[in-house]
C-alpha cells in the first residue's frame, strides 16, 4: 500500500507543483535554518574527553582575606600557588596536575624570526590525566618538575612550524632567550572546548608549547590568564606566597564515586589553613567533574543560544505554514477523496495516503533544508568567533537532519489528513 | 463596508483561518523580538569610547628574551622618544590596557579606607605623561595630571600596600556613581595600597576596555608608568596617514631593538571593527531571519488565500451576478486579511511579550519597549495586504457566470 500511496503522492505533485515547491521550500528553510544551529549547539556543548569526564576534577578552594567576604558566594575560579603546590604534593588523587596559561616568545635553532605564541607552564600529570596522544617521545616526568629541567612537549603544529615535522625528540626549542630541549611530540589533538582553563578563550587552538610549572616559574615565562589578588603581593604576584589566585589544578580520582571522600579532604585541608592563619573565610571548597563545570561556566555563548530559540521559532512558523499549505491542497482535493471514498478506501487508507504525501514532502525538505544547513555552517564558519571553525555537520547532525524534517512534515501533515478523513462521499460525488 | 458577512464566512472556515492568524501572530512575536534585539546590538556597537579612534595607533612590541637584564624604564623612554621624532607623529604614550584591546584589569574602589566591600570596580588605564593628549580625552571638571606625580610601575609593585598614589583621573560615570550631584575633584578613593588617592580630574568618556568586566562603565586614569615588556605605546597622530606612521613606528622601535615582535600594530578604528564583528554579524543573522520569515508568512498567506478564493468561486460569482461590483470583492478579500491580521496581531503581542519574558529570564535582556509592538503590527498588516492582493484580484475577476455554471 506504501508504494501505491507514494505513487499517488507524486501525481499530486506533479498536478500543484507551486504549492509543493512551496511546502518543500517552507520544510527546507526551518530545517536549514535549526539544523545550522542545532549543530553550532551540539559542537560546542560536546564533551571534551569523554571516556573520563566524570572522573576528572576542578577544584577550588576559598583563600581571599575577609576583605568583600559575601556567604555561599562562589570561591575564585583558580587557586594560590601555594595551595596548589600543597596539593600537589599530598597528591590525593590518582593523578593531578597545576597550571597556567602562559604567553612565549618561540625560536627555531636556524636563523628563522621568533614568534610570540601560547604556552601552558604544568605539571606531569598533565598528559596521562587528560589523554593526550604523544606520537613521539614521552611527557616530562616527576622528576623533571622536581629539578625544573628545560624540558618541553610541542603541539603538532609548533613541530611542523618550527622543526617541519617528524620526530624533534631531542631537537632544541629556543623560549623567551632560553634553551629547552623537546622531549615530546602531541599528536594531533583539540579537545572542544579546551575545558582546563576556562578563564582563557575556549575554543582557541591548543597551546603551542607546554614547560613544567616549575620550570617556568624559575625562567620568568610571562603568564596569561584571569589573575585575583588581594592583598600585598610585594611586587611578584607570582611568588609563593603571593595573595593572589591564578593557578588551575585538576585531580583525577579512580572513580567517580571518590568525589564525596576526596571533597572531605579539600575541606579538612581548608580547615587546616584557617587553623594555621592562612585562610580567613569559612571553608568553602568546590569540586566539580568535567560536565559539572561546563555546565557551571556556561560554555555555550549566549548568542548560540539565542540563535538555537530562534531557530526553533521560525521551524515552527515554516510549520504551521505548511499545515495551512497542505490543507488547501487536501481541502481542494475533496472531489478525488470522495471518489476514493465511494470505491471503498476506507477513513484509515485516506489518513495513511496524506500522512505518506506529507512524509514525502518531509524528504524533499530535507534533502534541500541539508544544503541549506550546509551553506549555512559554511556561513557561520566565516564569522570572526573562534569557535568558527568547529562548526562542521557530523553523521549524527546529518541523519538527525533527515529525523527531524519527516517528523516535522509529519506533524504538519496530521491536521489535513484528519480533515481529508472526514470528506463525506456523498456531497462530493453529488457537486460532481 | 459592513463586516458581519466576513465574520460569518470566516466562521465557517476557522481552520484556514485560525493557521493564517497563528501564522501572523507568531510571526509578529519574534519579529517583534528580533527587531529589538537587533536595537540593542547597533546600541551596543555605537557605544563611544571617548578616544579619538580615528587618529590612535597602538603598539605592542615585546622583546623576545626576557631574562635579559635590560633596564626596561630606560628602554621605554628612548623608544617613546624615538616615537615622537616620527613625521606625523603627534602625540605618544605608555598604557596598560585600551579601548577594545584584548585586555583589561580592574580594582575595587572604596570610599572610606576601613570600608570591607568595594563602592564600585573600576577599570584602571595606568598611562605615562602624554596619555590624556593621545587619547584626546575632555577633561570636564579639575586639571591634568602634574609632571610630578607620576611613578614608576616597579617601584608602586614594591611598595605594595604601602604605596601612595598622589593623583587620580576618572571618568564622569564614576564620578555620578560615586559622588551623585556633588563635584568629584576634591574628593578621594582608596583602591591602590591603603592611602587615600585624591580625585584631580574628571574626563567626560572613557570606555572599559571591554564590555564584560564589570558592570557599569566606572574607569580611572592613574599616573604610573609601567614599563613591562610588552606595554602598549599608543600614538595619536594625522588620521590621512596613520598607516604610514604605523609601518614607520614599527620599523623605528625595531631598528632599536632587533630583538622584539610585533605581536600587535593596529589602528584603533581597525580594533573597533574587529570588537563589534560579531555583535555585527549576530544583527546581519537576525535581519536575514526577519526577512526569511516574512517571506515564508506571506506565502502562507497567498498559498490559503488563493485556496480560499477558488473554493469560494461560487460564492463570488453569487455576489457578482447581485451586482456587486469588482472593487467590492477585492475590498471584501482585503478587510477579511485585515480582520484576520488584527487578531493575529494582538495574539502576537501577547506572544511577543511571552517571548521577551523568556528572554529576560535567560539572557539578561531587558524588557521590550512598547514601542516595538507598534513597528510589527503595521510591518505584518502591510505584509498581509500585499500578500492577499495578488489571490483578492483574482477573486475579483470570477465572472458572475460562475453562479449558474455547475446548476
Amino acid at each position: 500500500m506504501f508504494g501505491y500511496y507514494l505513487q499517488l503522492a507524486l501525481r499530486s505533485f506533479r498536478n500543484s507543483k507551486v504549492l509543493t515547491a512551496l511546502m518543500v521550500l517552507a520544510i527546507a528553510l526551518g530545517i536549514g535554518a535549526s539544523m545550522t544551529t542545532l549543530t553550532v549547539f551540539h559542537v560546542l556543548s560536546g564533551d571534551p574527553i569523554p571516556d573520563k569526564s566524570d572522573r576528572l576534577f576542578y577544584v577550588q578552594l576559598d583563600a581571599a582575606s575577609m576583605h568583600g567576604y559575601t556567604s555561599g558566594e562562589e570561591p575564585d575560579r583558580n587557586i594560590t600557588r601555594f595551595d596548589a603546590e600543597n596539593l600537589l604534593r599530598e597528591a590525593r588523587g590518582a593523578r593531578q596536575a597545576m597550571m597556567s596559561g602562559g604567553f612565549v616568545a618561540v625560536a627555531p635553532d636556524d636563523n628563522r624570526p621568533a614568534f610570540f605564541t601560547d604556552a601552558r607552564y604544568t605539571s606531569s600529570d598533565f598528559f596521562p590525566m587528560f589523554d593526550a596522544p604523544l606520537a613521539h617521545g614521552r611527557a616530562w616526568t616527576a622528576e623533571d618538575d622536581a629539578s625544573r629541567a628545560r624540558v618541553a612537549v610541542i603541539s603538532a603544529e609548533t613541530n611542523q612550524k618550527v622543526f617541519g615535522g617528524g620526530d624533534s625528540t631531542g631537537k632544541t626549542l629556543r623560549v623567551n632567550g632560553a634553551d629547552f630541549r623537546v622531549v615530546g611530540v602531541l599528536g594531533p589533538w583539540m579537545p572542544t572546548p579546551r575545558f582546563w582553563d576556562l578563564s582563557l578563550d575556549r575554543f582557541n587552538s591548543l597551546e603551542s608549547v607546554f614547560v613544567p610549572f616549575s620550570t617556568a616559574i624559575e625562567q620568568k615565562l610571562s603568564r596569561m590568564g584571569s589573575m585575583n589578588c588581594w592583598g600585598d603581593s610585594g611586587g611578584d604576584p607570582n611568588a609563593l606566597s603571593a595573595p593572589c589566585t591564578w593557578v588551575q589544578y585538576w585531580v583525577e580520582l579512580p572513580a567517580s564515586t571518590d568525589a564525596a571522600a576526596y571533597r572531605d579532604y579539600l575541606t579538612s585541608y581548608s580547615d587546616q589553613q584557617r587553623t594555621a592563619g592562612r585562610f580567613e573565610r569559612p571553608t568553602n571548597v568546590r569540586l566539580r567533574d568535567v560536565p559539572a563545570l561546563l555546565d557551571h561556566q556556561k560554555i555555550v555563548p549566549s548568542d548560540v543560544r539565542l540563535q538555537l530559540w530562534l531557530a526553533i521559532g521560525f521551524l515552527v512558523v515554516c510549520l504551521v505554514n505548511t499545515v495551512g499549505l497542505l490543507l488547501a491542497k487536501s481541502l481542494r482535493r475533496a472531489s478525488e477523496i470522495g471518489v476514493r471514498r465511494a470505491l471503498g478506501a476506507s477513513r484509515r487508507a485516506i489518513f495513511a495516503q496524506f500522512l505518506v504525501e506529507a512524509g514525502a514532502i518531509g524528504v524533499a525538505g530535507g534533502v534541500v533544508g541539508l544544503g541549506l544547513a550546509l551553506l549555512g555552517l559554511w556561513a557561520v564558519r566565516q564569522n570572526p568567533s573562534s569557535y568558527a571553525a568547529l562548526a562542521q555537520l557530523d553523521t549524527t547532525m546529518l541523519l538527525t537532519t533527515f529525523a527531524l524534517s519527516i517528523v516535522a512534515s509529519l506533524l504538519a501533515g496530521l491536521l489535513p489528513a484528519w480533515r481529508a478523513m472526514q470528506v463525506t462521499p456523498a456531497i462530493q460525488l453529488k457537486s460532481q | 463596508m459592513d463586516i458581519r458577512p466576513i465574520f460569518s464566512t470566516l466562521r465557517r472556515h476557522k481552520t484556514a483561518a485560525a493557521l493564517i492568524v497563528i501564522e501572523i501572530a507568531l510571526a509578529c512575536a519574534i519579529i517583534c523580538n528580533a527587531i529589538y534585539l537587533i536595537d540593542r546590538r547597533l546600541d551596543h556597537m555605537s557605544r563611544p569610547s571617548g578616544t579619538v579612534e580615528a587618529e590612535i595607533l597602538r603598539i605592542q612590541m615585546p622583546s623576545i628574551d626576557e631574562t635579559a637584564s635590560v633596564d626596561r624604564r630606560a628602554a621605554v623612554e628612548r623608544d617613546l622618544a624615538a616615537l615622537r621624532t616620527l613625521p606625523g607623529v603627534r602625540h605618544v604614550a605608555t598604557v596598560t590596557q585600551i579601548p577594545y584591546g584584548n585586555s583589561s584589569s580592574t580594582s575595587g574602589v572604596r570610599l572610606s579606607p576601613d570600608q570591607p566591600n568595594n563602592t564600585i570596580v573600576a577599570s584602571g588605564y595606568l598611562g605615562s605623561e602624554d596619555l590624556l593628549d593621545t587619547f584626546g580625552l575632555k577633561l570636564v571638571s579639575g586639571r591634568r595630571f602634574n609632571p610630578d606625580e607620576f611613578l614608576d610601575m616597579a617601584d608602586v609593585e614594591s611598595a605594595g600596600d604601602s604605596a601612595r598614589v598622589p593623583a587620580v583621573i576618572i571618568n564622569s560615570a564614576m564620578a555620578e556613581r560615586l559622588f551623585p550631584g556633588k563635584d568629584a575633584v576634591g574628593q578621594h578613593i582608596y583602591s591602590w595600597g591603603s592611602a587615600p588617592i585624591p580625585i584631580v580630574g574628571v574626563v567626560e568618556t572613557l570606555a572599559m576596555p571591554t564590555d564584560n568586566t564589570g558592570p557599569g562603565n566606572a574607569t580611572m586614569l592613574l599616573p604610573i608608568r609601567d614599563a613591562s615588556n610588552g606595554i602598549n605605546y599608543v600614538i595619536r597622530t594625522d588620521p590621512a596617514q596613520r598607516r604610514q606612521v604605523l609601518d614607520a613606528a614599527v620599523a623605528t622601535l625595531k631598528q632599536i631593538d632587533p630583538d622584539r615582535i610585533a605581536v600587535n600594530a593596529d589602528l584603533m578604528s581597525d580594533l573597533r571593527e574587529k570588537y563589534y564583528r560579531e555583535d555585527r554579524a549576530m544583527a546581519m543573522l537576525l535581519v536575514v531571519v526577519c526577512i526569511a520569515l516574512l517571506v515564508v508568512t506571506a506565502l502562507g498567506i497567498v498559498g490559503l488565500a488563493s485556496f480560499w478564493v477558488q473554493q469560494r468561486s461560487k460564492q463570488i460569482g453569487i455576489r457578482r451576478a447581485l451586482g456587486a461590483t469588482r472593487s467590492q470583492i477585492l475590498r471584501y478579500f482585503q478587510v477579511e486579511n485585515f480582520l484576520l491580521a488584527t487578531i493575529g496581531i494582538v495574539l502576537g503581542m501577547l506572544l511577543a511579550y511571552g517571548l521577551n519574558q523568556l528572554l529576560m529570564s535567560r539572557y539578561e535582556l531587558g524588557r521590550l519597549p512598547l514601542v516595538y509592538l507598534p513597528i510589527g503590527a503595521v510591518v505584518l498588516w502591510l505584509l498581509g495586504q500585499v500578500a492577499v492582493y495578488w489571490p483578492a484580484r483574482r477573486a475579483a475577476s470570477v465572472p458572475p457566470a460562475v453562479a449558474t455554471r455547475s446548476i
